[in-house]
């Protein structure tokens, strides 16, 4: 959907930026507000030259307040503006839970539409940088859980660029969650011009017929290096990144894994109750006679996120995709 | 300031008056099992009839707790439409159609006042005239969301005015319990805004002070926090009962200074009001209740409906939810 074929080669955070200049130049009705995302840029940049370049009326730093962020989004959407909030980490979100649950989530419902939640809430999550307690936290799961929210992850500085202009523009809103190790850890080729992916289409990262990964955020790019790191010992494995958990791409997890037959679903949240259980879940109800073997989970465990000298061992690495990958293939 | 004239003041009495016999209405159709839980308005009247009528409807929005419904008609018939629906537990009782500017009732205590400052923020972005009029209680002053908007209005400068309804519990829980502060009003200090106390069963005093936090709002100078003092005259909803805390001695002294037997002792000897007057506003408050009533009950209702409005577009995993919902109808989508 982009304007031509010319692309260039941006980090995460370059993308996400650049797509915020775009989708506030386009339309007058987007307002940024958040903490420190004006003054200072973003305390990862990604809102850096917004306020030079559309004003302190549209970008504005606001006191530290998750739930007035998110609960004032509501009242500039009400007054038929676009907010694009940001929570500066995601685990901060706990500040705004009931905001988010009990009024974002539910304005279109409660109101049986007469205001449009046009609000997309930007965040950072995901572990492998060593935060300070509570930075890391995968809330994904938490968020699906709240009917009349979307739930968007990219994974690549692309998708970034596609799926954040796709949120914008939504009537509905959207938690836009990017991968902290992402922002400058993921670069790639990113469309000029116009580009916008539509939310609830799942992307094929690597083609494979033994089995699939299924996986969202950073871990695809995880999931991508076993499948290449398995390619060479002869094994096809795919990797599909669901890119949004709601809208949920079922018609693509049930195409791959109908024909792989074997899947390994991997998430960084905790175990009990994370999103990787609704994939199973899903496999279950729409692949179970075409099943080869058990479906595995890679995941967090069922702890708080931990503090840095331990975190290696919380989050999923390539090591443990792989050893799961292995017995599934093996299985059966 | 400016207060009401006696045209505006018999307005007044006439919604106080409305909103008193249409809430005695509503809790018989609630003990007849015909309508959910309720929450009275005795006692309310003066504050949010008086409130809203320093108000102008085509610009100025109002946001209110669950309380205050019937005492908003000046907003418009929609208003008593829509909460005979809420009432009815119908999807479309928190439907009020636009333009009416009014939201509709919020449970959760205090979640709205970040909306109204929002709201308010969001006019203000647009060179659009008008002030937000937000409704919360005693109880709700203890929520962080009182303080993280209160405080974000105070930065910004937002056209809104919080109104604080004092009257006295939050179900059971009396002030001295919900604050060691000397007043709610005090707590817009940590704001940095003008915080006013007003007798709450003074209609022409909160219009008054609702008037003056407009103008100032109008002029840019940004909002006001006004405490207005009263007392709850019924239960706390349907399904409490008060015998088991308030003191009967203190509710007794309360039912002397009820407000709509204040102002309606002040027209009838002022020559604005009289018997004649107040049966016919009672008869058609009763009407204007029973109608909307009658009409909430016929309104249609799909059984899909309870799908509806989630999403612009239903997700996938709606649809087939709906496709499955409609099969125990035997309908298809």
């Amino acid at each position: 959907m982009s304007d031509g074929n010319s692309t260039t080669d941006l980090t995460m955070v370059e993308a996400i930026n650049e797509t915020l200049h775009a989708e506030m130049a386009r339309d007058d009705r987007v307002v940024l507000l958040g903490e420190d995302i004006a003054r200072n840029g973003g305390v990862f940049r990604a809102t850096e030259g917004l306020l030079e370049k559309f004003g302190e009326q549209r970008v504005v730093d606001t006191p530290i307040s998750e739930a007035a962020i998110a609960g004032s989004a509501v009242g500039l959407a009400m007054a038929g503006l676009v907010p694009v909030a940001e929570i500066q980490f995601l685990g901060f979100a706990y500040q705004a839970m009931h905001q988010l649950a009990g009024q974002v989530a539910r304005l279109r419902y409660r109101t049986q539409s007469r205001f449009e939640p046009a609000i997309t809430i930007r965040a950072p999550f995901g572990g492998g940088v060593r935060t300070p307690e509570l930075h890391s936290d995968s809330l994904e799961a938490q968020l699906a859980n709240m009917p009349g929210l979307k739930v968007v992850l990219p994974a690549t500085a692309s998708d970034a660029k596609g799926l954040l202009a796709a949120s914008i523009r939504e009537p509905d809103p959207v938690l836009f969650l990017e991968p902290l190790r992402g922002y400058r850890g993921i670069r790639g080729p990113v469309p000029d011009g116009d580009h916008v992916v539509p939310l609830g289409t799942a992307r094929t990262a690597r083609e494979g017929d033994d089995l699939v990964i299924i996986a969202w955020s950073y871990q695809v790019e995880l999931a991508c290096r076993v499948a290449d790191h398995l390619a060479s010992e002869g094994a096809s494995v795919g990797v599909l990144d669901l890119r949004t958990l709601v809208p949920l791409d079922i018609e693509s997890i049930t195409e791959a894994v109908l024909r792989c037959g074997r899947a390994v679903v991997v998430q960084e949240a905790a175990q009990t109750g994370g999103f990787a259980s609704e994939i199973v879940a899903t496999i279950n109800e729409e692949c179970f006679w075409s099943l080869e073997a058990p479906v595995a989970r890679v995941s967090g465990f069922d702890v708080p996120y931990p503090v840095g000298m331990v975190e290696h061992l919380y989050v999923p690495d390539e090591e443990r995709i792989q050893a799961a990958v292995r017995n599934t293939l093996d299985a059966g | 300031m400016a207060p009401p004239s006696d045209d505006q003041l018999r307005f007044i009495l006439q919604d106080m008056v409305t909103a008193r016999t249409q809430a005695g209405r509503l809790w018989n159709l609630q003990r007849q099992g015909q309508v959910g839980t309720v929450a009275p308005i005795d006692g309310h009247e003066a504050t949010t009839v008086g409130a809203v009528h320093a108000l102008d409807p085509d610009q100025d929005w109002v946001v209110p707790q669950y309380r205050e419904p019937l005492a908003l008609c000046r907003y418009g018939p929609e208003i008593l439409e829509s909460y005979m629906l809420y009432n009815l537990g119908h999807p479309a009782g928190g439907h009020i159609p636009a333009p009416t500017r009014v939201l509709p009732p919020q449970i959760s205590l205090g979640t709205q006042i970040p909306h109204g400052v929002g709201l308010a923020w969001g006019m203000m972005l647009q060179d659009e005239p008008g002030v937000v009029l937000v409704f919360f209680g005693d109880g709700s002053s203890s929520e962080g969301d009182f303080y993280e908007a209160g405080n974000l209005a105070g930065v910004l400068r937002a056209p809104v005015i919080l109104l604080c309804v004092n009257n006295q519990w939050a179900i059971s829980t009396p002030v001295h319990l919900q604050t060691a502060a000397k007043s709610f009003a005090a707590k817009a200090s940590a704001f940095g805004i003008p915080g006013i106390q007003v007798d709450g069963n003074d209609a022409s005093a909160i219009y008054d002070a609702v008037d003056e936090a407009r103008n100032r709002a109008l002029d840019g100078l940004g909002p006001t926090l006004i405490e207005a003092n009263l007392y709850r005259l019924g239960p706390h909803t349907t399904a409490d009962d008060p015998t088991r805390y308030v003191p009967i001695d203190e509710l007794a002294a309360a039912k002397q200074d009820d407000p709509v037997d204040r102002l309606r002792v002040a027209l009838t000897g002022a020559g604005l009001w009289d018997d004649e007057i107040h049966a016919a506003t009672e008869v058609a408050a009763l009407a204007r209740l029973d109608g909307a009533f009658e009409r909430a009950k016929a309104t249609p209702l799909e059984p899909d409906a309870v799908l509806d409005h989630c999403y612009a577009t239903d997700t996938p995993r709606i649809a087939r939810q709906r496709t499955e919902l409609l099969g125990r109808f035997g309908e298809t989508q």
